[in-house]
C-alpha cells in the first residue's frame, strides 16, 4: 500500500543539469519543489576530495560515480527483428548516478549548436534538394531557434563559468574564436585556457593545412568565477581528473558545485535522495499528471502528488519513464506511427593516435575535461555536402582531458600485447603519444528507436528500456570521410607512426569500445505532435503539466557534445512555464 | 606449491627487500617496526589469499610474471603485487559481479559486439577457468601451468588469447582478457588496492599519480620531472 504525501506545486524527476535548473527557476518563480533523485547524495565534499578521488581504478575502471547497471540498465540489438541482450557491463556509454546525474562527472566540453542544425530537415532541403536526405533518415526541425535560444546559453554559460575565445559578438569580430560560431551577445565569462602541448601541436598542424583551429568551450573555469547565483569556482590546475570524476579543484563545473548551494538556500526546495520514480500518474482520462510514484531507500512505495511534474532524468531515462507512464504515443517502426522512442540517436566517433619521438612530451596527464584545440572545418553544414552525399560533420579535436594508465595507455600498431615487448613499448609510448577525436554527428534513422524490452525487467520488476540501433551507411561514409581530413592534421605534425580508428563499412554498433555517453531523442521536440513528443517548449503534447527535459529532447546527433544545448533548453522551457505556463495551465502550443 | 620460475624470481625479489629493511628501521622505539612489515608483505608476513586455493595462487602468481615480467625496464607484475591486487579485488563487488546486470537469460553465443553475456562473474572467470586450463596443462604435458618452462607457458598464454584453446568449461579468450585486464589494473592501480608496489608501473611510464597539480607545466614540452606520489602519500 502506497503512502501518499502532502502535494507540492512541482515535482523533478531525476536531479542532473536538467532538474537543478528547473529546480532552481521554479523555484525562483515561488514554487515549492522536490526534487526525487534515485540515487544518493554526493558532492565535490567528500566524494571528490584530495587524494582518495585521484583514484582511476575506483572512479574510472570500477564507476563510482557510474549508473549502477545491477538495478537497472538498457537492452540493445542492431535491428528490429533481433533479439535484444542486456548492456551489462558499463562501456560504450556512462550515465551517472546520485546528486548531478552525469554532470558530476562529465568532462565539461560546453559548447552551443550550429544554427542551422536546429532546423536541419529544412535546411538540407534548401541547400541541396529534397532528394538528398536519404530514405529512412528522420531527421527534423527542433522548432526552435538559436535566436530564441542564445540568451540561454549565454545565461548557461555564465552560470558554468564557460572558459572560451569568442569570434563574434554582436556581429563584430572580437577574437580568435571559432570562425564558424554563429553570432553571439556576450563574451565568455572567462578567457580560454592554455593549450597543452599536445593542443598545440594541434593548432600549429591544423594552421598548417588551412583549417582553422580555436580553443574549445570549457566549462573548466581558467580563472576565479563567481556565478550569477553567487557560487565561487576555482582555477583549473590540469589535474587530469575530470572525465569519471568529481573536481577536487572546485573548477568543474556540476549541478552540485554551480547550482545546489544556491538552491539549498531556498525553503521552497527539498531534494529527497534514493527515491526512485517507477511512473507518473495520471487522472482518469490520461490528459493530466497527479504526481509520481516513487521507490524510497526502505523500498516503500511513496506517491507525491504534484501540479507539474519535469521529468528530467538522463536521455534513456525520461523515454522509459514516459513509456512505463503511458505518456504519448509509443512509436511503431513499421509503420512509423507514434512518437515516444522515436528517433534514437548517438555520437559517431573516430580517432587518430599519434605517437612521437622521446623528443615530443605530450605528457597525457596534463589535461582538462573540457579543453583543447578544435577545428570545425568539417562540422556541421561548413563544407560543401554536395558531392559527398551525406548528412552531417564532424568537429575535430585534442581534447586532453588526462589519460591515465589503466584506461587511457595507447601503444602504437604492431606493438607486442604483453610481455617484455609490451613493457617496452609502453615505457617508449606512454608520454609521447597524443590523441585527436573526430566527435562525428550520428543522423536518426526510423528503425533506430527505443521501446520496452519483452523480457528483462530491472531491480523493480518493471521492462527494461530496449534500444534498436546501428550504424547506416550515411554514418559509415561521413566518418570516414572527416576521418581522411583529419588525418591531414595528425600527418603535418610529424609524428613516429598514426594508428586511424575508424568505422568500416557494415560495422556494427559495438557496446564494448567507449564511444561517448551522448545518447540522443527519443522524446523529440517539435512543431507537429504525430512527429515529435514534446513541443518547442518541451512540454508533452499530451499531458500538459509533464515537461520533458534534456537530450531526449534532440531529433537526430550533432558534432557537439550535448551538455550546452541541453542547459539553453532547459532555461528556455522553464522560462516558457514562469512567463506562460504558471498563468494559464494548459498546452502552450494548440496542436 | 610448485617450484616454477616465477616463485624463485619472487623469493629472490622478497629477500633483496629484506635485506634493506635495517635501513627503514623506524628508530628509537626499541622494536624493530619496519615501514616494510606494514606496507607491503614480507617473508615473515607474506599476503594470504583470500579468495585463490594454493593451486590458483600458484598459476596467478605465474600468469602475471609472463604477463609484466621483471627484466631490464623494472620490477614486473608479481614483484607489483598483481596477484594480492587480483585476490583484493576478487572480495569486492566488482569480484562477485555485483557492478553488472546480471538477470537471466544469458547468451552464450552472442555476438562479441554485444559485450559479456555469460553467467560468470570474475570469481568463476578465475575459479572455472584456472581449474581447466590446469586441467587441460595436465593432459598435455603431465604439469599444471605454473609449473611449465616460461616459453611454455608464453606459449599457452598465446593460445589463451587467440582463442585456440578448447577449454570446455568458458572461452579461453575470456580467461585470458579477465586475466590480463586485472594485470594491468593492478600493475597501474593505487597501491591502496595492493598493487602497484614501490609505484614501479607508474614509474616505468612516466605517470605521476596523485601528483594532480600541473598549473606550471601545462605547455612545457618537457619531460615531467617529479616522481610519482601515491593517495597514501608514498613516494616513487
Amino acid at each position: 500500500m502506497a503512502t501518499t504525501l502532502k502535494p507540492v506545486n512541482a515535482v523533478v524527476v531525476g536531479f542532473g543539469w536538467a532538474g537543478a535548473i528547473l529546480a532552481k527557476e521554479l523555484t525562483e518563480a515561488g514554487l515549492q519543489v522536490v526534487a526525487l533523485e534515485r540515487g544518493p547524495h554526493q558532492d565535490t565534499y567528500p566524494d571528490g576530495a584530495y587524494p582518495n578521488t585521484l583514484d582511476e581504478l575506483t572512479y574510472n575502471s570500477r564507476g563510482k560515480l557510474f549508473q549502477d547497471l545491477s538495478k537497472s540498465t538498457v537492452t540493445i540489438r542492431h535491428g528490429i527483428d533481433g533479439t535484444a541482450l542486456p548492456y551489462r557491463q558499463l562501456s560504450a556509454f556512462l550515465p551517472g548516478n546520485g546528486v548531478g546525474g552525469a554532470g558530476l562527472h562529465w568532462s565539461g566540453v560546453h559548447f552551443r549548436i550550429m544554427p542551422e542544425e536546429l532546423r536541419l530537415r529544412s535546411h538540407y532541403e534548401e541547400r541541396y534538394g529534397k532528394g538528398f536526405i536519404p530514405e529512412g533518415m528522420t531527421i527534423q526541425d527542433y522548432g526552435v531557434s538559436y535566436e530564441e535560444l542564445e540568451p540561454h546559453f549565454d545565461f548557461a554559460e555564465k552560470v558554468f563559468g564557460t572558459s572560451g575565445s569568442a569570434y563574434k559578438v554582436k556581429g563584430q569580430v572580437v577574437g580568435d574564436g571559432n570562425p564558424f560560431a554563429p553570432d553571439r551577445s556576450d563574451n565568455f565569462p572567462l578567457p580560454a585556457l592554455k593549450d597543452v602541448h599536445s593542443a598545440h601541436l594541434f593548432r600549429k598542424a591544423a594552421e598548417e593545412v588551412g583549417m582553422h583551429p580555436y580553443a574549445m568551450p570549457a566549462a573548466n573555469a581558467s580563472g576565479p568565477w563567481t556565478n550569477p547565483y553567487g557560487v565561487q569556482m576555482g582555477p583549473c590546475n590540469f589535474c587530469g581528473f575530470c572525465s569519471g570524476y568529481a573536481c577536487y579543484m572546485y573548477s568543474k563545473a556540476s549541478p552540485n558545485l554551480n547550482i545546489l548551494p544556491a538552491l539549498k538556500q531556498s525553503e521552497l526546495f527539498e531534494l529527497r535522495v534514493n527515491s526512485n520514480v517507477l511512473r507518473v500518474n495520471l487522472d482518469s482520462d490520461g490528459k493530466r499528471a497527479t504526481g509520481v510514484t516513487y521507490v524510497d531507500a526502505q523500498g516503500r512505495e511513496i506517491v507525491q502528488p504534484a501540479d507539474l511534474v519535469i521529468v528530467s532524468a538522463f536521455q534513456f531515462h525520461n523515454v522509459h519513464l514516459m513509456l512505463l507512464s503511458g505518456i504519448g504515443k509509443p512509436y511503431d517502426p513499421r509503420t512509423g506511427e507514434g512518437v515516444v522512442g522515436k528517433n534514437f540517436a548517438y555520437q559517431n566517433m573516430a580517432t587518430i593516435k599519434a605517437f612521437f619521438d622521446r623528443d615530443v612530451h605530450t605528457n597525457p596527464f596534463i589535461g582538462t575535461g573540457g579543453g583543447g584545440v578544435a577545428v570545425d572545418d568539417f562540422n556541421s553544414d561548413n563544407f560543401d555536402h554536395g558531392p559527398l552525399g551525406f548528412v552531417g560533420g564532424s568537429p575535430f579535436w585534442v581534447n586532453q582531458a588526462g589519460s591515465k594508465p589503466i584506461r587511457g595507455l595507447t601503444l602504437p600498431p604492431g606493438a607486442p600485447s604483453w610481455g617484455s615487448g609490451w613493457k617496452q613499448a609502453a615505457k617508449d609510448a606512454y608520454t609521447h603519444t597524443l590523441s585527436m577525436d573526430a566527435h562525428g554527428s550520428n543522423m536518426s534513422y526510423r528503425d533506430n528507436y527505443l521501446d520496452l524490452d519483452p523480457t528483462y525487467k530491472d531491480a523493480y520488476g518493471q521492462p527494461l528500456l530496449r534500444m534498436t540501433f546501428d550504424w547506416k551507411e550515411n554514418e559509415y561514409k561521413m566518418t570516414r570521410y572527416v576521418t581522411e581530413q583529419m588525418r591531414k592534421i595528425a600527418e603535418a605534425m610529424n609524428p613516429k607512426t598514426i594508428a586511424v580508428h575508424v568505422k568500416n563499412f557494415g560495422d556494427h554498433f559495438n557496446t564494448r569500445a567507449y564511444q561517448t555517453t551522448h545518447l540522443l531523442g527519443g522524446a523529440i521536440m517539435g512543431s507537429d505532435p504525430k512527429t515529435s513528443a514534446v513541443n518547442r517548449y518541451l512540454q508533452s503534447w499530451d499531458v500538459h503539466n509533464v515537461f520533458v527535459i534534456g537530450a531526449s529532447a534532440f531529433p537526430q546527433g550533432t558534432g557537439y557534445n550535448p551538455t550546452g544545448l541541453v542547459a539553453a533548453l532547459a532555461y528556455w522551457s522553464a522560462k516558457a512555464i514562469r512567463e506562460q505556463y504558471l498563468k494559464n495551465p494548459g498546452p502552450l502550443v494548440q496542436a | 606449491m610448485p617450484d616454477d620460475k616465477a616463485f624463485n624470481g619472487r623469493r629472490d625479489f622478497l629477500r633483496k627487500t629484506l635485506a634493506v629493511i635495517p635501513a627503514i628501521t623506524v628508530a628509537g622505539y626499541g622494536v624493530a617496526t619496519t615501514v616494510a612489515s606494514q606496507a607491503a608483505p614480507t617473508l615473515q608476513n607474506p599476503y594470504r589469499p583470500r579468495f585463490f586455493t594454493a593451486a590458483e595462487w600458484a598459476f596467478v602468481n605465474a600468469a602475471v610474471a609472463r604477463l609484466i615480467p621483471s627484466d631490464a625496464n623494472g620490477p614486473g607484475a608479481v614483484e607489483a603485487g598483481v596477484p594480492e591486487f587480483i585476490d583484493r579485488q576478487l572480495e569486492t563487488a566488482y569480484g562477485h559481479g555485483n557492478l553488472w546486470y546480471m538477470q537471466a537469460p544469458f547468451s552464450a553465443d552472442a555476438a562479441p559486439e554485444f559485450g559479456h553475456q555469460l553467467k560468470l562473474v570474475p570469481r568463476d572467470i578465475y575459479r572455472i577457468g584456472i581449474a581447466a586450463l590446469d586441467r587441460w596443462c595436465q593432459s598435455q604435458h603431465g604439469k599444471v601451468f605454473a609449473e611449465l618452462e616460461p616459453a611454455g607457458q608464453d606459449d599457452l598464454l598465446r593460445q589463451l588469447e587467440g582463442g585456440h584453446l578448447d577449454l570446455q568449461d568458458l572461452p579461453s579468450t575470456l580467461l585470458f582478457s579477465q586475466l590480463w585486464q586485472n594485470t594491468r589494473e593492478g600493475f597501474f592501480a593505487d597501491p591502496i588496492h595492493g598493487g602497484n608496489r614501490g609505484l614501479v608501473g607508474w614509474k616505468l611510464v612516466g605517470f605521476p599519480g596523485a601528483r594532480a597539480d600541473f598549473m606550471d607545466w601545462v605547455d612545457r614540452n618537457e619531460k615531467y620531472p617529479f616522481p610519482p606520489v601515491s593517495i597514501s602519500g608514498e613516494r616513487g
